[in-house]
């Protein structure tokens, strides 16, 4: 389980995260929605560790994580596997090499072991026989499967994925958001962070729902509370229209 | 004047002044701040250096990169210097008669300051400009948040073997610059101004002692240390894109090239004082 409590961050006057109190359940599928620049990103950086709140708590599998320091969040960052938005891949490593780092890094498998692990979330990522190839050579799709089979390869406890389908194709989109929910049903334990704009992914896939709104959150619940609900600020963002109450710029 | 506008003036310049010894201040204060989180930042790398995991594939890869690759431009660049300041040395001391002394004169300078100073900006135009530029690289598409998100910590496996290699082998290409460097002052030397061999040699002999090749390399050892660590800060601090990533190869080859001026001062300071 991950809370946030009271957890504010800003920037200068730029207030991003405001008093935010947040769950996430251990074992489900959640997707924290809304438009750019409301601090998605900034959420799971804290979750991580990536990022330290200006104030507020932050407590993973009930301990608080908030004044870990650096050895501290190595350790906690082990649980973790974390798709990034543009993937993040090592330019100068080959797609095989990607995928074994964090294997090599925090694992006593044997090489073999190891490889055997990294074909076997290629194919699962679809994306057989590719180990070969640097990411340069790879579409944008490719990439985040590559990425997504990096954050997988250690069979981590909670995965975060910074919005896993953007830019892609529809396709693309449809296996991601498979795999995703694939994932949550084979390990019961993991839990799934997902930060994204895809309405109809989230309503697809999430066991449950935040919308953030201003640095707070504006709406949380299932798939149907978001379906069924009334808040102006969530009808607008359903319906993709400029006009309404949430401000764009 | 009244004595409205004379207040009015002097308040003026009050807060112009407050506004100059702020700004000067300020500035002063950053540039302190600075200066200790690189000390800092220096600590944490020797911190890393002796803490496992050892990354011994990377630092050979860098030991390739650094050293070998930059080899052909030492020689280059070491002869031409060697042979040109033996011409003009050479030049001087033909006056007295006493060309030869040339070889021993160049070699001493060479030990002593030329072939550090010209082999730091030798490689931190090739090796140091590439590392800021790898690791901006890195920084600015997230691959720097993927390691740390990795559990990875991006001094251990990024900067510790950059900088263990520079102070391996940039020592090591000081001592080839310093011994082309006299190859080619003897080309100078045996070709223009007829020198005999052996006297060059004799001279070379007596004049140049261990200790100041000793000086020469201990002042490499440091340089490189700067020059390694400063390359890689800038990258990993480097932030908004390609630009960013310009702008921050720009600021660490000038950065170095300061520094390791300012440090030559220093280092030549203590070297006659304290002798």
């Amino acid at each position: 389980m991950i809370y946030f409590k009271n957890v504010r961050k800003a920037w200068g006057s730029h207030v991003v995260l405001d008093d935010l109190n947040l769950h996430i359940p251990r074992g489900k599928i959640t997707f924290i929605l809304g438009k750019s620049g409301e601090g998605k990103s900034v959420t799971i950086k804290h979750i991580m560790g990536l990022l330290k709140p200006d104030h507020g708590r932050i407590i993973v599998d009930d301990v608080d994580i908030t004044d870990y320091n650096i050895d501290e969040l190595r350790i906690l960052r082990q649980k973790f596997g974390m798709l990034f938005q543009h993937a993040a891949l090592f330019d100068s490593m080959t797609v095989g090499e990607n995928v074994l780092f964090p294997l090599s890094e925090h694992t006593k498998m044997t090489l073999p072991a190891m490889l055997n692990r990294v074909e076997e979330v290629l194919e699962q990522s679809g994306l057989p026989n590719m180990q070969h190839k640097y990411p340069t050579e790879l579409s944008t799709g490719e990439k985040k499967r590559v990425g997504l089979a990096r954050a997988l390869v250690t069979k981590p406890q909670i995965i975060l994925y910074d919005e896993p389908t953007t830019g892609m194709d529809p396709l693309v989109c449809e296996m991601i958001d498979d795999l995703i929910v694939k994932l949550g049903k084979d390990e019961k334990d993991l839990t799934s962070v997902v930060i994204s704009h895809d309405l109809k992914a989230a309503l697809q896939c999430a066991h449950h729902i935040v919308f953030l709104y201003k640095g707070k959150i504006a709406l949380k619940g299932s798939p149907d509370d978001f379906r069924a609900s009334e808040d102006a600020v969530v009808r607008q963002f359903f319906a993709g229209k400029v006009e309404g109450p949430m401000e764009f710029f | 004047m009244s004595e409205a506008s004379k207040s009015l003036s002097q308040s003026k310049s009050k807060s112009i002044a407050s506004i100059l010894v702020g700004g000067v201040g300020g500035k002063v204060a950053s540039k302190i701040s600075e200066l200790g989180s690189y000390f800092l930042y220096l600590k944490e790398i020797a911190v890393w250096t002796f803490r496992p995991p050892f990354r011994m594939s990377l630092l050979v890869q860098q030991l390739e990169f650094i050293g070998n690759q930059s080899l052909n431009i030492i020689i280059i660049s070491a002869l031409s210097v060697g042979a040109a300041f033996g011409l003009q040395i050479g030049g001087i001391f033909a006056v007295f008669g006493a060309e030869s002394m040339l070889g021993a004169a160049t070699a001493k300078s060479l030990c002593q300051e030329m072939a550090p100073l010209v082999t730091l900006i030798l490689v931190t135009g090739r090796a140091g400009s590439s590392m800021t530029a790898e690791l901006a690289t890195m920084k600015v598409n997230e691959q720097v948040d993927a390691m740390e998100a990795m559990a990875v910590d991006p001094i251990s496996y990024l900067v510790v073997p950059r900088v263990l290699s520079s102070m391996m082998i940039i020592p090591l290409l000081t001592g080839i610059f310093i011994f082309v460097g006299v190859i080619g002052a003897y080309i100078s030397g045996v070709l223009f101004y007829q020198v005999d061999e052996g006297l060059f040699l004799s001279k070379l002999k007596i004049l140049v002692a261990p200790i100041d090749l000793w000086r020469g390399l201990l002042k490499s050892f440091a340089f490189s240390i700067v020059m390694s660590s400063l390359c890689c800060r800038y990258g990993l601090n480097a932030s908004g894109g390609a630009k960013g990533v310009g702008k921050a190869t720009t600021n660490s080859v000038v950065a170095v090239i300061l520094a390791v001026l300012g440090l030559d001062v220093i280092f030549t300071y203590f070297q006659i004082v304290v002798g």
